[in-house]
């Protein structure tokens, strides 16, 4: 019996994995390095209007000064930021004039990654921003989103086409001195996604980002910025891969989120970089990531739900930034780590209006020898009158090598404030495998359910086809590490 | 129905059953006695297939198939149900929709399609009607802060949804107050027929009054050292299990 439970987990141990092929294209890459040079060639690579620029050099400035994190509850040997490149885009004709002007190397990996781009093949009811190493390749239904106003592209071609929007906006959610990780982000971005809702539109499709890091020793620093206008609302979806290198690659990302009043965003992300080896934690993605949403205009909403399930090393706290009155900020997260994965996870809710509300439900799981830690803080500033949080960390341990951590900071300046924090440790043990099994119920039906159960509150804040894909992907990981 | 022959047993390599045999047909009901330390439960895990237990020698045939190359997902998929001692919580699962998981498993190996939610919730009601079981049972999750007594109860249910050919219950009356065991056992009772089999692990006599066994065999130091009908279960309750043990 024990012959025929190894051969089916090996079997999904080869698929574990399976985005870690590297596509063969051309690309055009810098030489390693970075200084002042190097920000003034990517801008003028993308003839960037002025203002850019003197954001990027400022970000650089205030970059140099500053040192990397210490506090998370991570390990790594030091990153020597002068041996990564900081551009590095497949080679192709000048301007796209259509999808038909892809590489079809390139198409062919969206493809392969589950992502159809082409006319005929691409996803109903999705709009996709598809972005290769550090550049937009393909953005799907753009000019039916336009029909309706809504601007729906890369952040290349934004600052093209739309700069006042960008210099109005961008660094006011994610200042360029915020962390050290921002700093660089906003010194050497290269590409991201631009969107802007225009007042009282409800978006017709879900808008998603699939992020593909191919070329080694290349960092991805892509940014990210959307902006909701008054009453309007949309729903928004990223999906990361890389493929599997020895080496560790960088992936700093910006993303800003910005809504007017009574507006809506709701942000996904499943996230499956690669992470390293299994046994020897070799290679595998840092991902180190700022997101934060500020709810600027009274009545309006942000919600950001994650599955985190892949990188070495994660280090991301998508956060909201309640200024308005009678705005909400909600966060709910599936953090799975395996292997030798660490990661240190969580939000901060900042709440600075009146009647300000935000939930946090943060499911950790880990597995074999891997480290995950939930750090979250909750802030009540002294206008921020009835302002109420609900935080909900649950952990799972599977095995007993892996550890799960929680660091939550509460800090209220308000005595009206209602502030709710509830933990909870579980196990997913052999014996419960076992009762499954013993009603029939397979091994990995035993797990989904167990794991599904376990994350319900966070799965169901997907949109279902992700949802879906969420729920295997952990089944699949975690396969392994049960018993 | 199954057949054990010279079985030996235990785990981490402690032989704890010394050789049993024991032939079971279908219709019938055995009660298997025993003091603690008897090797009555390492005897229900060698039969549901727990992975921490091992087969030392012998064998089980269960409709002529060898049973210690099964699964316990085979086992149950062939119609061995276990109810556990202690069955445990699982915490974030639904009770119903686990319920339909296993009946489904059922189906599926049958070559069937997968029932449909609506009328799987109707044949669950009829079940719970039948065996008189509050609609929590329903609502909750698996086995999660169930009482010592809902849990056995939520066992008898499982086996009234899997409609097992042979149901092994392992001390299915402990830890329960007369009102449960009068639920229980009314339940096992209704689940009866003249083509399923039971086997009763049980330390008291007291579940045999609701249960009335075909065959009472007295286990000690991994033996069967006394067999017989009913009457044996009443002269063990007044003798005690001295009376048998150092018979031998």
């Amino acid at each position: 019996m024990s012959d025929e439970q190894n051969s089916v987990s090996d079997i999904l141990e080869d698929d574990t994995y399976k985005y870690g092929f590297t596509t063969d294209v051309e690309s055009d890459t810098f030489a390693k390095g970075l200084d002042e040079g190097v920000i003034r060639a990517i801008s003028k690579k993308k003839n960037e209007p002025q203002f850019m620029l003197d954001f990027r050099l400022k970000a650089f400035a205030k970059w140099k000064t500053m040192k990397e994190p210490e506090w998370p509850n991570v390990h790594y040997p030091p990153i020597d930021f002068q041996n990564i490149s900081y551009y590095s885009a497949p080679k192709q004709k000048k301007v796209l004039n259509s999808l038909d002007e892809v590489d079809p190397e390139v198409m062919r990996t969206f493809e392969k990654l589950g992502i159809p781009l082409d006319e005929q093949k691409k996803l109903a009811n999705v709009a996709v921003d598809a972005v290769f190493d550090s550049v937009s390749v393909a953005t799907t239904h753009k000019k039916k989103l336009m029909e309706v106003g809504i601007i729906f592209c890369s952040f290349s071609e934004a600052l093209q086409e739309y700069p006042e929007l960008i210099e109005e906006y961008l660094g006011t959610v994610v200042p360029v001195g915020d962390n050290y990780y921002a700093a660089l982000n906003s010194a050497v971005f290269t590409d991201g996604s631009f969107v802007y809702i225009p007042p009282d539109t409800i978006s017709p499709m879900e808008i998603s980002t699939y992020f593909r890091i191919n070329t080694e020793e290349t960092g991805q620093f892509e940014r990210t910025l959307i902006i909701c206008a008054e009453n309007s609302y949309v729903s928004y979806l990223e999906g990361c891969t890389a493929p599997q290198f020895d080496t560790n690659q960088l992936h700093a990302a910006v993303v800003e989120l910005v809504t007017l009043e009574n507006a809506e965003i709701k942000y996904s992300t499943v996230q499956n970089w690669y992470a390293g080896d299994k046994e020897t934690g070799k290679g595998g993605i840092y991902n180190f990531v700022t997101k934060r949403g500020k709810c600027q205009g009274d009545g309006s909403k942000i919600s950001w739900t994650q599955v985190e399930t892949g990188s070495a090393i994660t280090w991301k706290y998508p956060s909201c930034l309640l200024l308005g009155d009678n705005t909400s900020g909600e966060f709910y997260s599936v953090a799975l780590t395996n292997g030798h994965m660490q990661a240190d996870t969580g939000t901060k809710m900042i709440h600075v209006g009146k009647n300000t509300r935000s939930s946090i439900i943060s499911k950790g799981i880990s597995a074999d020898h891997s480290s995950n830690s939930y750090r979250g803080q909750v802030k009540v500033g002294k206008n921020a009158t009835n302002a109420r949080n609900y935080s909900q960390c649950d952990s799972m341990l599977v095995g007993d090598k892996s550890s799960a951590h929680t660091f939550p900071y509460i800090e209220t300046a308000n005595s009206s404030v209602q502030v709710e924090h509830e933990a909870a440790t579980s196990k997913i043990s052999e014996d419960q495998l076992f009762y499954f099994e013993s009603r029939g119920i397979s091994r990995e039906n035993a797990i989904e359910a167990v794991i599904s159960g376990f994350c319900k509150e966070v799965f169901k804040q997907l949109p279902m086809e992700f949802a879906v894909e969420a729920q295997k992907l952990l089944t699949l990981k975690l396969e392994d590490s049960v018993g | 129905m199954l057949e054990i022959k010279d079985l030996h047993a235990g785990f981490d390599g402690n032989e704890i059953i010394k050789g049993i045999s024991l032939s079971i047909k279908k219709g019938e009901i055995h009660a298997v006695m025993g003091p603690n330390g008897s090797g009555k439960s390492t005897k229900a895990k060698i039969l549901s297939g727990h992975p921490s237990y091992e087969a030392m020698g012998g064998e089980i045939l269960f409709d002529g198939e060898n049973l210690l190359e099964m699964d316990a997902e085979e086992r149950s998929l062939a119609g061995i149900f276990m109810g556990f001692q202690y069955p445990v919580e699982v915490p974030g699962v639904n009770n119903a929709e686990f319920l339909r998981m296993a009946h489904n498993a059922r189906r599926v190996k049958a070559g069937e399609e997968e029932i449909d939610p609506l009328d799987f919730d109707d044949l669950l009601s009829e079940k719970m009607k039948m065996l008189g079981m509050e609609k929590k049972y329903k609502e909750r999750n698996l086995n999660d802060g169930f009482s010592g007594g809902e849990k056995k109860k939520n066992e008898i249910l499982q086996m009234a949804i899997l409609e097992p050919k042979l149901s092994i219950l392992d001390e299915t009356d402990s830890g329960l107050d007369i009102d449960a065991l009068r639920v229980v056992s009314e339940g096992v009772n209704k689940l009866r027929n003249e083509n399923n089999a039971l086997i009763l692990i049980t330390h008291y006599q007291r579940l045999l009054d609701y249960i009335k066994p075909d065959y009472v065999h007295v286990l000690s130091n991994g033996k069967i050292v006394k067999s017989g009908d009913k009457t044996l279960a009443l002269e063990l309750e007044s003798q005690g299990y001295d009376w048998v043990t150092t018979a031998n």
